[in-house]
């Protein structure tokens, strides 16, 4: 803590004045909390405070577009893929392009609960929750693309090795199967993890809530927690556990994401690069989203106090640093194929610079090389409206990506005679929109219904809490995590 | 006049029963009257009905009679059944055995000839079409339109009745007005009747025409079609002064000048004259002779393709270029004539220099497009290189009837607009859509009294007419036609007419008052009279040998031996004064003059020069482009001959400059579902004194854009420069062991072709010949996936024969029922077809060479397609054949994406039409019917491979090499594809495999080690004409 100079906010006594904004940022729970205030704040998002007007709104407007997608899968049930502006050179169009996005986004749940666990970052106690549901919805949101490109989506359950009377398996070389076993793997994880670490908040919900329907539903869900030491022991190596195995599937899942196009001999997919340059975007876009929502939320909910300006901060940093990564990648996609000096290479590369789509790909180099660049400042890392607008450029970015890696690899290949164009239709847009809106309502349900910060953990961080265990643990946390940050 | 006759039959009645005595009944008032008259007319309607009629019905039989016809009323929706004698399937006919297909011989006839075909038959349904290998003008090939015809048959928007003013009518009804109209004819022998055919193939229909100008002398019969050979006929006239057809010996001639003549691509010979041109272009190792192609045209076509040398100039230009060729030639019948001198004389000095140096294998050809002289000339000069009676044969004429078309049609409009015509019939053409619009027959037409259409389709013609009857196609009905060197052969149905359709013997015996006349008997008649001195039984071999070889042997017309006219007027060529544009008509590659409008895979067959579909354009040179600052699929005002055309452009590399091209055939309002609001009408343009070009013509560009659907978008010349796709090589520099690979990879084929190797032609050394490095490179054990017991399937493209013709397309089409997708798929990338032909230029963009490639699936050794699958629906077969299993396929397109050579297919929609009754009929029954959301592709025709090994291992044999032959490879007119076992060292394929300039596409890349390779195009430039 100390190393930190004097600015730095150490985990003291509560003080009766408020703090300087900059103090603040360095803080991870604002100073004055008790364990009472801590679950009343949190508590009461769900129990007592009135809804918000605005929660109706925006619930309204998601689920609107949660019938726009519903009516684009319909009318791609019945009419068929043909719907969507895929041709004979480009198979793949927005669907695996936003399948890539949505998987990506969701890394960076995974990343916060399991890694930063297990690496003892406790700044991530307040954000893992819903970092965590995000993850959930935005995997759920990937696994529709999958199933849905496919021709015949009611066959898709073949992709799964079941038993079957015609005694057929997968075929087990395809990368496409590995996505099944990575994908779902994931998810289940993800959701064991998240729901795991519900089940504490779960029972504070069922004791505080007045309403027996309430006190009912909450009680199932939380599955007889009685707040014992042996139920905490189990808790915290199953816990502990669930981190261990979700760590090695947050640099799995993409990686395996991205044998889909490094497995093909396709210029543009056909790269070393592909599963270390994934990953990094993956995180890159996770995080992007999670500030993306975390600033909204922050501010409508009052959250001030749980989410601080030193979790954004941190948050940017990451942003930076994949960021960085992911730069790195492209330039090594560019190097490669020079380097490679293969004509199909080198054109493909000379297509994505200069071709039809060479808008796309230059948006792409500003959103997710250039722009980032500005979170070296700190005076952007503390601008809320500027990280805001920073985030959301870089999940456009990260679209782009995936878009420029999916299209222009496949619309100019090898045999020039077969080259075309591609353009998404309407019902590729709106499907992909209509994603967006499933997923926005899914968020909003969850901060109706659920506790968004995980009560039980931040009770720990409370200096004043009768335990001095976590604030011993605190301490150390704070010091290591800013020696990584910075 | 029909109104008199009624009154007067009412008097007659009235006459006839106050003649009765005592009471009598009468059930109608014809009965009543049973005059002659009412007789015959009953007699020639109700032929079954009044054979009861005349007999003495007794009451009982009467009353049962009653009973069953109310009982079955209800079935007279139905389509009645021709009445002949069947016979029930209780004893099987020899031969037929379900699920085995069975061949029969006949021929389809287009313009005047015919081609011989083998169609295929399952279970009484002709699903595809085969070249019949004895028949001269198919030597076992066809082309796309003969391929497609058997679409056409089962073309649900085919007319299926009679209509009389456009409301459903029967053929009663028809004949009983056409009986007093031809009564009313007799009467003035003839003077007002007038028949209007579309160029008669058929000797015995000539006869029936003989009959019919017998019966009415003072009739005439009129022979017109669009794409007519007029200028052909009218220049062998002016050079030898009396009708004549030609034919070619391709196969003798070493240099061959084309003068503007599309040979590989039209004309009756087209077909067998592409096999005589490739034969003498078989680039093989240690070849001698290769035939040299100069090719001066104005329309990228499939012969300037081909060509070493290619000039592209402007129609009118190369009327001159010809008189300067014959003068360089000193052609004595243009000694005298003014000596035209032109931009091109060094290359028209040098050209006549090696046609000299070649001279009796020298060939000249004109183009139908080129005015008579023209071709005079190059008779003249073929005469002069002594050419004539080796490379060049004349006959008499092969047409049964052959006729100035052109002024035959001109003289009927003139004769209707003079109002002298009464009874005007139509025959299988479509003169409404298709005769030049300033010759008024449109206009005219319905000034006629009585107009009579019989057609495939309710066409724009019928539309005109009081009159439609639903024409037989040619797969339905006897006929006979000649081939393009004058073998008679029958023409056989194959099926019975689907909708009731006549044949056009049975519409003209119709005029001569045979309306019972089947055409099996018209024809088989005919022939009894043809065939000299026969008896009933020797007519009966005879006729059954013919139907069963499917032509006459020993039928061809003689060469005769004509002598040219001493002189020759040129006096007409003018030097083209260039300035403002030229427009030049041209018949479609595909829909011809608009016929087959409504045949969706020939609309979606993509045109040679454009790669267009579903749409004609017009085709502008690129630097005109510029001139006019239009870009593909801009749409121009084109003004000539008095008419205003809204049409989009469409760039051609290599298209003469200061020429346009506008295809016939388009636009069509009235040719069924597939057809109409397909491009853009053409006729409009055409003038009476010139059909195939306007000299001059304005172009205007608007600011409208049309998306054409184009399934080449990208034309790629900048790309392939580095790219090893399409290998080309000088015979010199090949001679000397180049193969046209590039230069990174030539120090790695010198060491390939150093490495010694076994000889036991084994598929993987084949393999390894064409990528040295790449043998070992497989994670596999190779020893577990060696072919050593089987049979192991490749297939070799020679790109040297190859003339881009697309026919196999097609073919393959047929064979694996590939759907047809229409013009918005197309024009989103999704067209279906298995085998396409790529396009590439060379070159400069005025003028590149031109490069076809055919490619189909490469079945590869090592398929990355195969790797992809996640649900193992593309997996390898025993015999290395990269199988796809339709009913496994989820659709992620994995495979597609991952095929290097993008041949995979995927049915984005249900493509296939699995409503429509008729085309269940065409389908082929041993390939499945694909659904929406499954991936397709070429499967090396796998349904054949089975049937034969099936038939090999019944009789306990090997499959003998050439047994065996895919759709695409049977149909091939140039014969550029080889395809067969690779184990077997002494096949063909295998030795094709062995040639020195055989090699794989991408196959060094990415080691795909691909079945199909390709021979490498060599060229066979003039030295003093290379830079």
């Amino acid at each position: 803590m100390a190393s930190d100079g004097p600015s730095q906010a150490a985990p003291q006594k509560p003080t009766e004045q408020p703090l300087p904004e900059d103090r603040l940022t360095k803080a991870i729970i604002r100073e004055g909390h008790t364990l009472g205030s801590v679950t009343d704040k949190i508590s009461d998002i769900v129990l007592t405070r009135k809804t918000p007007r605005g929660w109706y709104i925006g619930l309204g407007l998601s689920f609107c577009l949660v019938m726009l997608m519903l009516y684009s899968i319909g009318n791609l049930l019945v009419r068929g893929t043909g719907i969507w502006g895929l041709n004979a050179p480009v198979g793949w169009g927005f669907a695996i392009i936003n399948f890539v996005w949505w998987v990506g986004i969701g890394h960076a749940g995974t990343l916060i609960s399991a890694i930063l666990l297990l690496l003892n970052q406790s700044w991530r106690t307040s954000i893992n929750r819903f970092a965590e549901a995000m993850t959930l919805f935005a995997v759920a949101c990937a696994g529709l693309f999958p199933l849905l490109h496919v021709g015949r989506p009611w066959l898709a359950y073949w992709l799964f090795p079941y038993p079957n009377t015609m005694a057929l398996w997968p075929q087990f070389r395809s990368p496409l199967l590995w996505d099944v076993f990575a994908v779902s793997t994931y998810a289940t994880v993800s959701l064991l993890f998240w729901y795991v670490g519900l089940i504490p908040d779960l029972a504070t919900l069922r004791d505080s809530s007045r309403s027996r329907t309430k006190k009912v539903v909450y009680g199932i869900l939380a599955m007889g927690w009685r707040n014992a030491a042996r139920h905490w022991e189990r808790y915290e190596t199953a816990y502990l556990l669930l981190a261990g195995l979700a760590a090695p599937l947050v640099v799995s899942v993409h990686t395996v994401v991205s044998f889909d196009f490094a497995v093909a001999v396709i210029p543009g997919w056909h790269a070393t690069i592909m599963p270390p340059y994934f990953v990094a975007g993956a995180v890159f876009s996770g995080f992007a989203m999670v500030v993306t929502l975390a600033i909204p939320l922050r501010k409508f909910y009052g959250l001030q106090d749980f989410i601080t300006m030193r979790h954004l901060q941190n948050m940017a940093k990451v942003m930076l640093a994949t960021g960085m990564i992911v730069s790195y990648g492209y330039l090594m996609e560019i190097f490669t194929a020079w380097y490679s000096g293969s004509e199909y290479e080198l054109h493909m590369i000379a297509n994505r610079m200069g071709g039809e789509y060479s808008v796309a790909f230059w948006s792409l180099i500003t959103c997710n090389a250039l722009v980032p660049q500005l979170l070296w400042s700190e005076r952007v890392r503390t601008s809320l409206p500027l990280l805001f607008i920073i985030a959301i450029v870089i999940n456009i970015g990260m679209w782009l990506e995936r878009f420029i890696i999916v299209v222009t690899s496949l619309h100019n290949d090898y045999l020039p005679s077969s080259w075309d164009s591609y353009a998404g239709t309407f019902w590729d847009w709106s499907l992909y929109i209509g994603t967006i809106g499933f997923f926005l309502s899914l968020v909003f349900l969850f901060i109706r219904f659920l506790p968004m910060i995980s009560i039980s953990e931040m009770r720990m961080l409370v200096p004043a809490a009768e335990d001095p265990e976590p604030e011993q643990r605190l301490t150390e946390d704070s010091e290591s995590s800013q020696g990584g940050g910075e | 006049m029909t109104t008199t006759r009624k009154t007067f039959e009412l008097e007659e009645i009235r006459a006839q029963l106050s003649r009765n005595t005592g009471r009598t009944y009468w059930r109608s008032l014809e009965e009543a009257a049973s005059s002659p008259a009412v007789e015959s007319y009953l007699e020639t309607n109700y032929p079954t009905q009044f054979s009861l009629l005349s007999d003495p019905v007794e009451r009982r039989s009467f009353l049962q009679i009653m009973g069953a016809s109310l009982a079955l009323a209800g079935l007279g929706s139905c389509t009645r059944q021709p009445e002949e004698k069947i016979l029930p399937f209780a004893s099987k006919p020899e031969s037929l055995i379900p699920g085995q297909p069975r061949y029969f011989a006949s021929a389809m006839p287009l313009a005047g000839s015919g081609i011989g075909i083998l169609a295929e038959s399952h279970m009484g349904r002709p699903t595809k079409i085969e070249g019949n290998p004895q028949h001269p003008s198919s030597l076992g090939a066809t082309d796309s339109i003969t391929q497609a015809s058997v679409l056409s048959l089962y073309d649900p928007d085919r007319s299926q009745t009679v209509l009389h003013n456009g409301r459903i009518s029967t053929r009663a009804d028809y004949l009983t007005e056409l009986r007093s109209v031809l009564d009313s004819g007799r009467a003035r022998r003839g003077a007002g009747l007038r028949v209007l055919s579309t160029t008669i193939s058929s000797p015995t229909l000539a006869a029936q025409r003989e009959q019919f100008l017998r019966e009415f002398p003072r009739a005439s019969w009129v022979q017109y079609e669009p794409v007519n050979r007029d200028n052909a006929r009218a220049g062998a006239l002016l050079a030898f002064g009396e009708d004549a057809s030609l034919r070619y010996d391709f196969s003798k001639a070493d240099v061959v000048l084309s003068l503007d003549s599309d040979f590989l691509a039209q004309g009756p010979s087209h077909v067998a004259d592409t096999r005589g041109f490739s034969q003498k272009r078989r680039g093989r190792k240690g070849v001698e002779g290769m035939n040299r192609l100069y090719s001066v045209e104005s329309v990228p076509g499939l012969t300037g393709a081909m060509a070493d040398h290619r000039l592209a100039l402007r129609s009118q230009s190369i009327e001159a270029l010809a008189l300067e060729m014959a003068q360089a030639l000193d052609v004595p019948q243009v000694k005298d004539s003014q000596s035209v001198g032109g931009e091109h004389s060094e290359w028209v000095r040098i050209v006549a220099r090696d046609l000299q140096r070649n001279g009796q294998t020298a060939l000249v050809l004109a183009g139908d497009a080129q005015p008579p002289i023209v071709h005079a000339l190059a008779l003249a000069m073929n005469v002069h290189l002594g050419s004539y009676g080796q490379c060049l044969i004349s006959t008499e004429p092969i047409e049964p009837v052959p006729s100035a078309q052109l002024s035959g049609l001109r003289q009927l409009c003139a004769d209707l607009e003079a109002g002298q015509v009464d009874a005007l019939f139509v025959l299988n053409g479509n003169p409404i859509y298709d005769t030049p619009a300033d010759l008024g027959f449109a206009k005219h037409f319905n000034r006629v009294a009585f107009r009579a259409h019989l057609g495939l389709y309710a066409d724009e013609t019928s539309e005109q007419c009081q009159w439609h009857v639903p024409a037989a196609h040619f797969l339905e009905s006897w006929s006979d036609v000649r081939a393009h060197d004058g073998t008679h052969s029958i023409i056989q149905p194959l099926i019975s007419p689907l909708y009731g359709g006549l044949s056009a013997h049975e519409f003209v015996s119709g005029l001569l008052g045979e309306s019972q006349s089947k055409a099996y008997d018209i024809v088989r008649e005919h022939w009894q009279t043809q065939i000299a001195g026969a008896d009933s039984q020797s007519f009966e071999r005879e006729w059954r040998r013919a139907l069963h070889d499917g032509l006459r042997e020993g039928t061809s017309a003689a060469p005769i031996d004509l002598k040219l006219d001493a002189k020759l007027n040129v006096s007409e060529i003018s030097i083209d004064a260039g300035g403002g544009f030229e427009l030049n008509l041209r018949p479609d590659p595909h829909v011809w003059d608009g016929r087959f409008a409504n045949n969706g895979w020939l609309q979606e067959l993509p045109k040679p020069a454009t790669r267009l579909t579903w749409d004609n354009a017009l085709l502008i040179a690129p630097a005109d482009a510029a001139g006019l600052e239009v870009e593909n699929g801009q749409v121009v005002k084109l003004r000539g001959n008095g008419t205003e055309l809204q049409v989009p452009v469409w760039i051609v590399p290599g298209h003469a400059t200061g020429a346009l091209t506008l295809h016939l055939g388009y636009g069509r309002t009235r040719a069924g579902h597939v057809g109409n609001g397909a491009g853009v009408n053409a006729y409009p343009l055409q003038s009476k004194d010139s059909l195939w070009r306007v000299n001059s013509v304005q172009v205007e560009p608007t600011g409208a854009k049309r998306t054409l659907a184009c399934t080449q978008d990208h034309n790629g010349m900048e790309a392939l420069e580095h790219r090893d796709i399409v290998r080309v090589e000088d015979l010199e520099r090949f001679r000397e062991g180049h193969v046209g690979a590039p230069a990174h990879l030539t120090a790695a084929l010198a060491t390939a072709t150093e490495a010694p190797h076994a000889s036991s032609g084994s598929e993987s050394d084949q393999t390894q010949h064409a990528s040295p490095s790449h043998a070992s490179k497989s994670l596999y054990d190779p020893s577990e996936f060696s072919y050593e017991d089987q049979n192991a399937w490749g297939m070799v493209i020679d790109l040297n024969a190859c003339t881009g013709c697309s026919a196999c397309t097609i073919a393959c089409q047929a064979e694996n029922n590939i759907p047809v997708v229409g013009r918005t798929e197309v024009s989103r990338g999704r067209e279906m077809h298995w085998i396409r032909v790529d396009r590439y230029f060379t070159g400069s963009v005025d003028e590149p060479e031109t490069v076809h490639q055919p490619v189909p699936c490469m079945q590869c050794e090592n398929a990355p397609c195969e790797v992809v699958c996640p649900v193992g629906a593309t997996v390898h077969s025993q015999e290395g054949l990269n199988d796809m299993v339709y009913n496994r396929c989820v659709g992620t397109r994995y495979c597609a994406n991952n095929c290097p050579y993008k041949v995979r297919r995927f049915n984005f929609f249900s493509y296939a039409d699995f409503d429509t009754e008729s085309l269940k009929l065409l389908r082929n029954p041993d390939v499945t019917v694909r659904s929406r959301g499954v991936m397709e592709k070429c499967s090396y025709c796998t349904q054949r491979i089975s049937q034969t090994r099936i038939q090999a291992k019944r009789e306990g044999r090997e499959i003998v090499d050439g047994e065996l032959q895919t759709a695409c490879q049977q149909v091939c007119p140039a014969q550029a594809i080889t395809f067969g076992d690779t184990n077997d060292a002494e096949s063909a394929v295998a030795l094709a495999k062995a040639e020195p300039h055989n090699y794989t596409l991408l196959d060094h890349e990415l080691n795909t080690r691909p079945r199909t390779s390709y021979l490498a195009r060599l060229r066979n430039p003039n030295p003093e004409l290379e830079i």
